[in-house]
């Protein structure tokens, strides 16, 4: 049959089949993680710790070390440093943040203009260079984001009612800094993981598109993380065979699919989508005018903020 | 200004006591709230009132160790609160809660089980036996896997009592639970606190409605960024003492009194036009 040819040629490669466990596991991994990221809103701390890992990548390259423990230890220095800047009175969050990622992206810019293939080498770290994976990335990507699941599974909790109820969680005595830090560190695991897949650039895409789609189909965290990561899965595969049949760069094909999966659900999500809230419900509230006047004010929906 | 009449409750047993002494609460250099004297006993329900930003928040978060307290103390039961923090429940503002999150009603009022469950456990049976008891107690339990932003306020507000309750905390604090919802939530939440006055507990309820505070409690803390008074409600619930606490025109529903405050000048129909055309100008200036 001619799809079958279509999804299996592509993985006689062996490059190929490679890139495919790579974008899976990255797919997987930022979906999960990234939930946590869309329901506290930290899309801007996503995007500066991607680019603050930057220096760190470049710095391991230039010595010839893994890039993984490079990018692990700015990741982990910046997750610190914003936290702290931060309980500074003075110096907003936000501006915290963006002192510290431009500063560090900078650093990586001036570092890496010393290579000898400044042109190639940039481009790879800024967009990913997924057909260019080996296995040792993939174990490492394997091992990272195993890690990165199972604390989400250790700390499932804390995680919740920090994300949820901030007050509380402190109230109740819970380290409320430090699960924010563990937080901020494994959202820096799951970057690296994502590197090789789609680069510096593109990784707050991962991180942010997926869980945002997932958040309109699901009432539930554990079914939203569920679905953030299979939206993010898929959106590797078909990314990487779209890129492959068309000779596109993966890692902004992949993002493409991604954007567009939000693009679908957020028109047609069955309870929150646009098509459903705006033009059905208009309509339906039209036929039964009548019946609404019944209603007891118990049951309307509550404001929303 | 009239002076303090703090009006302490005295109890020689700190042991069964919330004990606040010579509390401030300041955000950098700002001041928000001074001079905090209070001896709460079991079983004794307070009442938290004062005007917005006056501090009624403020010093439920500052005894649960949530805001920076620059002086004096909190105590409960013998210890300082802040080693105590799971023995209390805390009902937050109902602005404060993102009601988008994707939990379901249930998920929220197994929160209280937390301190409970402790780290890297799962829930028992018999934390799941508490979190559904209470949500029949709240009359939520129908609900239950409903998510939180689905529910009408009142039954947000039932959701996170049941949380609280499920705590099993010794000490109550609620700020502003009777904001936005039903008569019959409000009936649910006023039963809850007479309960958890029999059993012995302490419940501390921040709010700006003045009937339901001096039906249900049985003494009132007047916040407005200092502690004006302090003492039962027969001495406390007093135009006076009202008056000072808010320090403007106020009028008492319950008791339908009104209060004119002393700087009030009344021009009368002479004035009416003076006094328009000044409005006026101050808008300008």
């Amino acid at each position: 049959m001619q799809v079958i040819d279509y999804l299996i040629d592509p993985l006689h490669h062996e490059f190929m089949r490679r890139a495919m466990i790579e974008v899976v596991l990255m797919g997987a991994v930022t979906g999960a993680i990234g939930t946590f990221v869309v329901l506290r809103g930290l899309s801007f701390i996503g995007d500066a710790l991607s680019h603050a890992i930057f220096p760190g990548v470049i710095i391991a390259f230039l010595l010839g070390a893994s890039i993984f423990w490079g990018a692990l230890l700015f990741g982990v220095l910046t997750s610190i440093a914003i936290g702290v800047v931060a309980t500074h009175q003075r110096v907003k969050e936000d501006s915290a943040i963006g002192v510290l990622f431009a500063g560090t992206f900078a650093l990586g810019v001036v570092l890496i203009s010393s290579s000898k293939n400044f042109t190639r080498d940039l481009a790879s770290f800024l967009f990913g260079n997924v057909l260019g994976v080996t296995m040792t990335d993939i174990w490492l990507s394997f091992g990272m984001g195993a890690l990165v699941i199972v604390l989400i599974g250790v700390f499932y909790r804390e995680l919740l009612i920090t994300s949820f109820d901030r007050v509380a969680a402190q109230a109740m005595g819970l380290p409320v800094f430090l699960l924010d830090l563990l937080l901020l560190v494994m959202i820096s695991l799951t970057i690296v993981v994502s590197l090789r897949a789609v680069g510096n650039i593109l990784v707050v895409a991962m991180l942010v598109t997926p869980a945002a789609a997932a958040r309109l189909l699901a009432d539930r965290l554990l079914v939203t993380m569920s679905l953030s990561a299979a939206i993010g899965v898929a959106s590797g595969i078909v990314g990487l065979y779209i890129s492959y049949y068309n000779d596109f760069a993966a890692g902004g094909t992949i993002v493409l699919v991604a954007t567009a999966i939000f693009a679908l659900v957020w028109l047609f999500a069955p309870a929150h989508g646009y098509v459903f809230t705006n033009v059905l419900n208009r309509r339906l509230a039209g036929a039964a005018e009548t019946q609404v006047v019944f209603e007891s004010p118990e049951i309307q929906a509550p404001g929303r903020h | 200004m009239r002076s303090n009449s703090p009006g302490l409750v005295t109890s020689d047993d700190h042991e069964d006591c919330l004990v606040i002494r010579d509390l401030a609460v300041a955000y950098g250099r700002k001041v928000v709230l001074k001079g905090v004297q209070a001896d709460i006993r079991r079983g004794q329900v307070v009442g938290i009132i004062g005007p917005n930003g006056g501090g009624k928040s403020t010093l439920l978060k500052a005894i649960l160790g949530l805001a920076p307290v620059t002086a004096g103390s909190i105590y409960l039961f013998g210890k300082h609160a802040s080693q105590l923090r799971s023995r209390m429940a805390y009902v937050p503002q109902r602005e404060l809660v993102d009601w988008d999150f994707p939990v379901t009603a249930y998920d929220v009022a197994m929160m209280g089980r937390y301190p409970h469950i402790g780290w890297l456990r799962r829930p028992t049976n018999h934390d799941r036996s508490v979190v559904e008891h209470m949500m029949e107690r709240v009359e939520i339990i129908d609900q239950r896997a409903a998510q939180i932003g689905q529910l009408s306020g009142g039954q947000q507000q039932r959701v996170f009592i049941a949380r609280a309750l499920a705590q099993e905390a010794d000490v109550l604090l609620l700020d502003e639970p009777m904001n936005g919802i039903d008569a019959g939530t409000q009936d649910i939440i006023m039963q809850v606190i007479e309960e958890q006055r029999v059993a012995g507990k302490i419940v501390l309820l921040a709010t700006h409605d003045l009937v339901s505070a001096s039906c249900a409690c049985d003494c009132l803390c007047c916040v407005n960024e200092r502690m004006v008074s302090y003492g039962p409600v027969t001495e406390t619930y007093t135009v006076d003492n009202l008056a000072a606490t808010y320090g403007g025109p106020l009028i008492m529903l319950g008791k339908s009194a009104e209060i004119e405050p002393a700087h009030t000048h009344h021009t009368g129909d002479h004035g009416h036009h003076h006094h328009t055309h000044e409005g006026v100008g101050g808008e300008r200036n």
